[in-house]
């Protein structure tokens, strides 16, 4: 079953406690919610490749302006 | 897949040393204390032993193998094997390993020489030093790895002054024709080369006053040509691409039983890295064993120090199947199988 944006949003709220729940829509952009620190960067990174199997680099989250964008890019790779 | 099999050598026994002085990442007033706690957490470094600034790597080393040559009752005369894994040699010439022959009295005759690695150095240490041992007419063959890390990771650096801690461990090698194989896989990126880096110093920048100038990266970020760089979310991406790829190929192709192994011992690198590799592998994690929240990442002697701290019990009383992974700068990485029977484990020694 292909992964839902709206599954992909409560994994966010979920593993970023500091994003108050029902704030992350699919255009929110990311930095304005999660700050990219290297912390952030690590723990997004491991996120994604344990629970959908796909790598992400640095330069996909530089890229990656709004979750849906990260999104588009988890779901190409699967 | 290139691999190395060794037959009819054995760990006789292992020690650690570390420095006294401990730092206690929660006090690092850099960064705010909500950034403190998420490093921390996310981490898993709290402790990390530091080298005050007159201690060397070769000190520590020195202070650990002749613990353990005590402990054993070996006569250093038999030791015909002697190979120093650092990134933080005493000179830039002669090799670290000349200096520690003198102290411990090895035979002039001895194969002495230093490795240059870091994070990965403890397998190809021990791949090189079983290896010879195997084809030489020596008794014994002694692995030392250290690294004093924190000597080049600034306080104004958030991205690694929290990371790493200094540690020393010796590894003593003998024949044994009982001994079970033991297995060795390499990797090198060289493309990657740039994702751990000192730049000045050496060769191709050299060391002028243009490397001490202190540069604005981002914030809470601010270093010069001669402190370490980290690329945290590269070295994140090798971490659960490159090095799990090397480990799944490791147990397909060398057709061993991953269920088999008893403990996985990972380069302490911090718990983020560690535990997402062990997710994807399933390998459950009461078989990792790890001392990065009391120790930090100790660079070279990270593998070596986490049996000492952790396995000292089992590996003292029982025969047991051990996976080593170490990855890190270079970018390198390697990995063993090595199956070891009631071995010595020395006290962990403080300097």
């Amino acid at each position: 079953m292909q992964l839902q944006i709206s599954d992909f949003i409560d994994l966010l709220e979920r593993e970023f406690p500091e994003i108050n729940k029902g704030v992350l829509k699919e255009d929110t952009v990311i930095e304005q919610v999660i700050e990219m620190s290297s912390m952030n960067a690590l723990i997004l990174i491991s996120l994604v490749k344990t629970e959908y199997g796909v790598s992400l680099h640095a330069k996909d989250l530089l890229q990656a302006k709004t979750v849906r964008d990260l999104y588009d890019i988890i779901l190409s790779r699967q | 897949m290139i691999y190395t099999l060794i037959e009819g050598i054995e760990i006789a026994g292992l020690s650690a040393c570390v420095p006294s002085k401990v730092y206690d990442n929660s006090t690092y007033k850099w960064i705010s204390s909500k950034e403190r706690e998420k490093f921390i957490r996310v981490t898993g470094i709290r402790f990390r032993h530091i080298a005050d600034k007159k201690l060397t790597a070769s000190t520590m080393a020195l202070h650990a193998a002749k613990k353990l040559i005590d402990d054993l009752n070996i006569n250093s005369k038999n030791i015909g094997i002697l190979i120093f894994v650092s990134q933080s040699r005493d000179y830039y010439l002669p090799q670290t390993a000349a200096l520690l022959h003198r102290e411990l009295g090895l035979s002039s005759d001895a194969f002495v020489t230093d490795i240059s690695l870091g994070c990965s150095g403890y397998v190809y240490g021990l791949a090189t030093a079983a290896s010879l041992l195997k084809k030489t007419n020596s008794s014994y063959a002694l692995l030392l790895v250290a690294d004093i890390s924190t000597r080049t990771t600034p306080y104004t650096d958030k991205t690694t002054f929290p990371l790493f801690g200094d540690a020393a461990a010796a590894t003593l090698l003998r024949k044994n024709s009982d001994a079970p194989p033991i297995y060795f896989t390499y990797g090198t990126d060289g493309d990657h080369y740039e994702a751990i880096i000192i730049r000045h110093g050496m060769f191709k920048h050299g060391v002028s006053p243009k490397s001490f100038k202190m540069k604005h990266i981002a914030p809470g970020i601010y270093r010069h040509k001669l402190h370490l760089e980290l690329d945290g979310s590269q070295i994140m991406h090798f971490s659960i691409t490159t090095v799990v790829e090397s480990i799944k190929k490791f147990f397909q192709q060398l057709n061993i039983n991953q269920q088999e192994v008893d403990f996985f011992i990972f380069h302490q690198a911090n718990k983020i890295i560690l535990e997402t590799i062990a997710k994807i592998l399933k390998i459950p994690l009461q078989k990792v064993p790890i001392n990065y929240d009391r120790f930090g990442n100790t660079s070279v002697a990270s593998i070596p120090l986490c049996l000492v701290t952790e396995l000292s019990r089992v590996l003292n009383t029982e025969q047991n199947k051990l996976f080593l992974s170490a990855f890190g700068v270079g970018l390198s990485w390697g990995n063993a199988l090595i199956q070891t029977d009631r071995i010595h484990i020395s006290e962990i020694s403080y300097i």
